[in-house]
């Protein structure tokens, strides 16, 4: 029946065609709600959930925590900065003590690939994941997903390009598995250092020349460039990187047909978008994040709906 | 067992254009009323009443909307049914309205508490008023009662009632199921 084939959200990789329809159909609820006067609902007021960051977060911990508030939860917030995580304990012990606090949901950020899946196998609680890594980021490809839907009325035969730095990015491979599962085709595009060797193993086409990929698409999804994560040089300079793979006015006056711009934020305004595109109509950037909202509230109660009384 | 038809088609039609009547002599001209169904099958006879009123009087300009109750539902993780939700569609302000609060089947009356916690999300209403279709009476588990009733029924708890609807089963009647079925 309807109701999700997981028990935590670990990754988009772990969930159905069916899932994702399910977890839209639900955010096209919490989307009216949250367009209402009161923009609240009680269901989820017996439900304490822990928002761990282990690392750093705007856009998805505000996002995170005001579903959860919309939905009458009880939240804590913690951040690793400032933890005991500093002075040696381990993941599954920070955890635990949480939850001895009769914990029921974590959402939780952390820099390690898989740190959800382990964590998962060990403590006693819903686990969804707000990012882990380089690996997934389940909740933004749903909303990203859910924006495309939203524009075009459906995913399915929709082309998608993903620019930018792909190697690091864990909103890339977490789009592509939503994607695919909708039944949209998927390109990446960026510089070959940037792209990793394995992509074509996922099935999604490879493109060095931004031009020739917008004119192949109907979405530009643009990404960051994550210097953080970036050991070593991986191109020239910021400014080689602007010319090839930002994206500008000129790039999409230069189409035959109108695409729609995503960017999963924060945006580097002049770097990977000019601030004209990024204000523009044809960018629905700002739309994602209230759709961000509506999506998260969704999967919370989909997931709250299996915790055991 | 059969389900017994305790509502056959023409005492359908008739209660219904009873319920209309009913509500014009409360509401008369109906300027400040609203209806409101509750999702799913008082949306089918809020329609319903909706339709009639309008034959009754082709200059009604009377409000409808629906309301789903999914999310102020007090059996939440209590049941193992998956509660999925249904759209609500309420495009005016409720605020200081008078609200006609509509559903098929009045039974242990916590529908319509979380109809009424749902509906207040849209604003304080002067006045709200309930329409049922049936009312299986000394079933409540709270203490709410119907203003306008179209037929009260006596049954036992593992019986059920169920409202069909020719917009959907292809037939308006009312079926009751007795605990073998």
């Amino acid at each position: 029946m309807e109701t999700l084939s997981v028990n935590h959200i670990l990754g988009i990789k772990d969930l159905t065609k069916a899932d994702i329809d399910l977890i839209f159909s639900t955010a096209d609820e919490f989307k009216d709600v949250i367009n209402r006067p009161i923009k609240k609902v009680p269901t989820l007021r017996d439900i304490t959930i822990a928002n761990l960051f282990f690392e750093n977060s705007t856009r998805t911990k505000l996002s995170f925590e005001l579903a959860e508030k919309r939905l009458s939860a009880d939240v804590i917030n913690f951040a690793s900065a400032s933890s005991s995580v500093k002075k040696g304990e381990t993941l599954v012990d920070t955890v635990n003590n949480i939850l001895s606090m009769k914990v029921d949901m974590v959402v939780m950020r952390h820099p390690n690939p898989g740190a959800h899946q382990f964590l998962s196998r060990n403590i006693d609680a819903r686990i969804i994941n707000a990012g882990d890594g380089a690996h997934e980021h389940p909740t933004q490809a749903l909303l990203d997903a859910f924006s495309i839907r939203e524009n075009f009325g459906e995913v399915q035969g929709k082309k998608v390009v993903i620019v930018g730095d792909i190697l690091h990015s864990r909103v890339a491979l977490s789009n592509i598995y939503a994607l695919q599962k909708q039944g949209a085709e998927v390109m990446v595009c960026g510089p070959a250092t940037l792209i990793p060797k394995f992509i074509g193993s996922l099935g999604v086409k490879v493109e060095h020349n931004l031009q020739k990929a917008l004119d192949w698409c109907d979405v530009a999804n643009m990404l960051r460039i994550q210097l953080e994560r970036q050991d070593s040089k991986f191109f020239p300079s910021i400014r080689e990187y602007t010319m090839q793979y930002g994206l500008t006015m000129r790039h999409l006056n230069n189409l035959k047909k109108e695409i729609i711009v995503m960017h999963p934020g924060p945006i580097n305004r002049g770097v990977e978008i000019t601030s004209e595109v990024a204000d523009s109509g044809q960018s629905i950037i700002l739309n994602q994040v209230e759709n961000g909202v509506a999506v998260r509230m969704a999967v919370l109660y989909l997931i709250a709906s299996k915790i055991n009384r | 067992m059969q389900p017994r038809e305790i509502i056959n088609t023409i005492e359908f039609n008739l209660i219904i254009k009873r319920l209309a009547f009913e509500l014009i002599e409360n509401h008369t001209d109906f300027e400040n009323t609203v209806l409101i169904g509750l999702q799913s099958k008082g949306v089918f006879l809020a329609k319903r009443l909706h339709q009639v009123l309008t034959e009754i009087n082709p200059d009604l300009n009377l409000d409808i909307g629906f309301l789903d109750i999914t999310f102020f539902r007090d059996d939440f993780r209590r049941t193992d049914k998956p509660l999925v939700a249904n759209e609500t569609n309420i495009d005016f302000m409720v605020e200081g309205k008078k609200v006609i609060l509509i559903d098929d089947v009045l039974f242990t009356g916590r529908t319509i508490r979380s109809g009424l916690d749902a509906m207040l999300a849209f604003g304080r209403p002067s006045l709200v008023e309930l329409l049922v279709f049936v009312d299986r009476r000394y079933k409540r588990h709270l203490p709410i009662q119907p203003t306008y009733v179209g037929k009260v029924v006596d049954s036992i708890t593992s019986e059920k009632v169920n409202v069909k609807w020719q917009e959907v089963e292809g037939e308006d009647k009312v079926l009751m199921y007795s605990s073998e079925n």
